[in-house]
């Protein structure tokens, strides 16, 4: 599989999300700068973590209307999966590339922990190796998650399988105590219609070996893999 | 439009200058200076930027080593780590401009702090930040605390550098004058080391970054008189950070040094163009000459006076090799900054200005900072206070419930509320995140770490400077030991009163003493520093704070210990000696309502000692739950390893202790807590006999209670004690 990497000025977890794509791949991946026009034929485009832009007028609200950015939604639209973490998370849904969008934290500060995470279905390429149900803890560092979306979207994303994670307890039971931004029947990532773009705030890319304390986001980035392999 | 200004004694004054330090002026200048020129005098010779009060003393402190390639006197300080990679490291304050404007004041606190340390040709790697608050009734105190964690989170997290360790106390001491000491420590190549001498005639002087506005002018005077009420009306003396403008200069930076372009580079920090210019020039025993017209400005009509010292943020200023010139500009070009050529190295030994055609300033630069003030100033040293016994101290009824207050008190309550608000894990190289003795910062690629902290203990160094200053060192010397590092060297950041006064003077002199004895003794050399001094307001100082940042290394990250208790059936065990000394300590001042008395006293022979074994333990593999024991003794540290580990523990008081409650509160130096498998205690109890170190069994861990002498405490209980001060403060939840 290929992969590649869009940078923006102020991105800062590119390096965190090699280092796991190298690890699920074998393979370093494309680093593309936010000025290219045009995108490498690849199989997969991550959007990670940061501030692009310094977070200015909205997070991932320039980084959206980048040049680099077309070019993904329309590779996007052709079936090319997309995977946006955290800012890159902002920054796909900014791009009408997911639904909704992601307010500033219920108690407005900045949150870094781990939290648990339940898988709401596999069926994805991103999700297709964990089981429905299953917790895992993989760490959140934000200031803006909180997912928001009117009734019907949400409806909608419920019936058509589309929440991929939820915040939960150790056991997977959800509350508000377990959820870290206040977002909406606590969601923590989402996927599209055609199921090829995972938003998610949480940061699987730092979970991946003993000393992260988890390894839980390890099977996100294998199941990418094998799913064009 | 420059109107000559007729220099009066008022204006002198406004500038902090003293009429001896005037005098001296116009023997160097031989005429009456600019206001441009004078104004360079001014910062120049603060005590923010000369060091004029503490220069005297700060020689005392040792500054070499086999491992040390930078001592301090560049933007950071350089330690040897092996395998051809250094270390770079540095702690500075912004404590006034934190107490007038938190968020701004702590952001670009953090900013500098970062820019000192990838000038030198390092990536930051690691953010730690000591604080220090008034009490949490005083009502600025929710508004500095939240302002400041907000500030400090808001640009490390944005730069996307983790901030992984600090402290935070809170004292009557720092109402009016609040203490935030931010440090970095990042990582370069030991041949790659990049430094501000100036070097070649007729090369360029370019400037890039951020544009220049009329922020933070008179930031490093401001830093250097104390406080009075009206001090808010500073507040356009603080500066305004932009992350985003740093995280891109970093960037910008590091790929530029990956070329061969630069001859110096030195950030615009305190005193801004008018120090890195001096700076460079002096170091380089060369003149320069700037054209005020080119540099990047964000408002009109700026003059060179305001120029030449602002402290707008995010700026650099480099010597470029000329045929390098495209290269770089590229390179700047593609990060979007300002990059201009504003001027040239000179064999004149001046420092010249121009500006609107005219020339603002033309002043030699070695005699600027030569002959700089110097004072040996008048100092008494403090008076000692009676050494207390545990005898004489009330014994608790219940010594846990006593634990229970004190874990909940709000210098020993979680510090969870603050560090949640720190992204400590991007990079993802995080092996030890907050809360533990030491933070562990794996390096890329392989699998050596560097391990690091910042301690002082405040009121140990008001009682005693001396022992105070030793201990402060010695404290971060044991964290990193506890977490498996071999210590290396550190960085001091000197927060003090006003210098004029004796006794205060008495304190600084002292507490070097101390901090010198100590750096001797452990073979732990002082490599960075800064001097914060006139932190008082209304004639009131602070707590003397020499706030100590240590970094050590350690060449396996699998062989790290942390404080979390691992398993139960494990014995645990104090090292290190346990006389019961309660002066001074967390528990005569949250139980007994006293703060008094002689602070512990620092044996420097057995701190080795005992250090170096423990260490060996640890990289033997032998130890993975270790916990060095500070404020609030030993009960507060089992607390807090059964608390991270979520596993109680059966502890007894040894017979033939002194008292219950000096034993397991007193705060004897040189001590850790470890806990080992059942079968291998007899085992290290012999190698700890064989080596003079003192050893005594506490208990065995096991269940979800702490159980003291047949009474027992709930983990679930204490846990939420321990971490309810905080939010509480903060009304958050």
């Amino acid at each position: 599989m290929k992969a590649a990497i869009v940078v923006f000025p102020g991105s800062n977890r590119e390096v965190d999300a090699k280092v796991a794509l190298k690890q699920a791949t074998g393979k370093d991946p494309v680093m593309v700068w936010h000025r290219d026009t045009s995108l490498p034929k690849v199989d997969l485009v991550l959007v990670p973590g940061g501030f692009s832009y310094g977070d200015y007028l909205r997070c991932g609200a320039i980084a959206a209307n980048s040049p680099v950015l077309r070019e993904v939604k329309a590779r996007a639209d052709a079936g090319m999966a997309v995977i946006g973490i955290c800012n890159g998370f902002q920054i796909v849904t900014e791009a009408g590339l997911l639904p909704g969008v992601l307010l500033r934290n219920a108690n407005l500060k900045f949150v870094c922990r781990n939290v648990g995470l339940r898988v709401e279905t596999s069926g994805s390429r991103f999700t297709a190796g964990y089981k429905k149900g299953q917790v895992l803890s993989v760490p959140v560092a934000h200031h803006d998650g909180n997912y928001f979306a009117d009734p019907r979207t949400l409806d909608e994303l419920e019936a058509e399988d589309r929440i991929a994670f939820r915040y939960c307890g150790p056991e997977g039971r959800l509350d508000s105590i377990y959820n870290p931004n206040g977002s909406i029947r606590h969601i923590a990532g989402i996927l599209n219609k055609k199921r090829n773009v995972l938003g998610l705030m949480p940061h699987p890319e730092n979970a991946i070996e003993p000393m992260h304390g988890s390894t839980d986001g390890k099977a996100l980035f294998k199941s990418m893999v094998e799913a064009v392999s | 439009m420059s109107v000559p200004k007729k220099i009066t004694p008022e204006i002198v004054a406004e500038h902090g200058l003293s009429a001896d330090e005037y005098k001296l002026v116009l023997e160097i200048m031989g005429r009456e200076p600019s206001m441009t020129e004078l104004g360079i005098f001014s910062v120049m010779w603060s005590e923010h930027c000369s060091y004029k009060s503490s220069r005297v003393h700060l020689k005392k402190l040792p500054t070499k080593a086999p491992w040390v390639i930078q001592g301090p006197g560049e933007n950071a300080g350089v330690i040897d780590i092996g395998d051809g990679q250094a270390a770079v490291f540095k702690m500075e304050s912004h404590n006034h401009p934190s107490f007038i404007e938190p968020y701004q004041g702590a952001a670009t606190g953090v900013g500098g702090i970062m820019r000192d340390v990838f000038t030198m040709g390092a990536r930051p790697i690691a953010n730690l930040n000591a604080l220090r608050f008034g009490e949490p009734s005083d009502p600025k105190t929710r508004h500095l605390v939240s302002g400041v964690v907000a500030g400090i989170g808001g640009y490390g997290n944005c730069m996307g550098v983790p901030t992984v360790g600090g402290e935070v106390n809170f004292h009557a001491s720092y109402n009016g004058n609040i203490l935030v000491n931010a440090m970095t420590v990042g990582l370069a190549d030991s041949d790659k080391i990049f430094y501000s001498a100036a070097a070649g005639i007729g090369n360029p002087v370019i400037y890039v970054g951020a544009k220049t506005g009329r922020d933070g002018i008179h930031g490093a005077t401001m830093a250097s008189a104390e406080f009075t009420e009206d001090s808010e009306e500073k507040r356009p003396t603080v500066q305004v950070g932009d992350p985003f403008t740093e995280k891109l200069l970093l960037e910008a930076c590091l790929e530029l040094m990956a070329t061969d372009a630069i001859v110096a580079i030195q950030d615009m920090g305190a005193a801004g163009l008018t120090s890195s210019s001096v700076e460079m020039s002096s170091k380089g025993g060369l003149g320069i000459e700037l054209d005020l017209d080119k540099v990047p400005v964000r408002e009109t009509h700026m003059t060179a006076y305001e120029i030449m010292l602002s402290e707008s943020q995010e700026r650099m200023l480099m010597v470029l090799k000329p045929e390098a010139m495209d290269e770089a500009r590229a390179i700047f070009d593609k990060w979007e900054l300002d990059f201009a050529e504003i001027g040239v190295l000179t064999d004149t030994g001046h420092l010249v200005l121009k500006k609107d055609g005219e020339v603002a300033a033309d002043m030699p630069v070695a005699p600027l900072v030569e002959k700089a003030p110097l004072y040996e100033r008048p100092w008494i040293p403090t008076p000692l206070q009676a050494e207390i016994a545990a005898r004489d101290v009330p014994a608790p009824n219940d010594l846990l419930a006593a634990l229970k207050t004190m874990i909940g008190s709000a210098d020993l309550a979680s510090r969870r509320w603050v560090w949640e608000q720190y992204d400590h894990l991007v990079m993802g190289q995080t092996a030890q995140r907050p809360g533990g003795d030491a933070a562990v910062i794996r390096l890329p690629g392989i699998s050596k770490a560097l391990a690091m902290t910042s301690d002082c203990t405040p009121r140990y160094v008001f009682a005693d400077p001396k022992r105070g200053g030793a201990q402060a060192v010695a404290e971060t010397w044991r964290n990193l030991t506890a977490v498996g590092a071999k210590p290396l060297a550190i960085t001091d950041n000197m927060n003090f009163g006003n210098p004029q006064r004796p006794e205060i003077m008495g304190q600084f002199a002292l507490a070097i003493e101390g901090m010198a004895e100590a750096c001797k003794a452990l073979d732990y050399p002082v490599v960075s520093g800064n001097v914060s001094l006139y932190n008082e307001t209304n004639g009131k100082g602070i707590l003397p704070t020499p706030t100590i940042g240590g970094v050590g290394v350690m060449a396996d990250v699998g062989r790290m210990a942390t404080v979390a208790f691992k398993a139960k059936g494990e014995k645990v065990l104090v090292l290190g000696e346990t006389r019961g000394w309660l002066g001074q300590s967390i528990f005569l001042r949250e139980i007994q309502g006293q703060e008094e008395g002689a602070p512990p006293p620092v044996d420097l022979g057995a701190e080795r000692r005992i250090g170096d074994f423990v260490r060996g333990l640890i990289e033997a593999g032998e130890v993975v739950t270790c916990h060095d024991v500070s404020d609030g003794g030993l009960l507060v540290a089992v607390a807090e390893m059964a608390m991270a580990g979520g596993i109680g523990a059966t502890l007894t008081t040894p017979a033939g202790a002194v008292e219950a409650h000096g034993f397991w509160f007193g705060e004897d130096q040189a001590r850790y807590v470890i806990a080992v498998p059942a079968k291998a205690a007899e085992a290290t109890e012999a190698k700890a006999a064989a080596a003079g170190v003192p050893v005594m069994t506490l208990g065995e861990t096991g269940g979800d209670a702490l159980s003291l002498d047949g009474r027992a405490a709930k983990l679930a209980e204490l846990r939420s004690e321990h971490e309810a001060f905080l939010p509480r403060l903060m009304g958050a939840a």
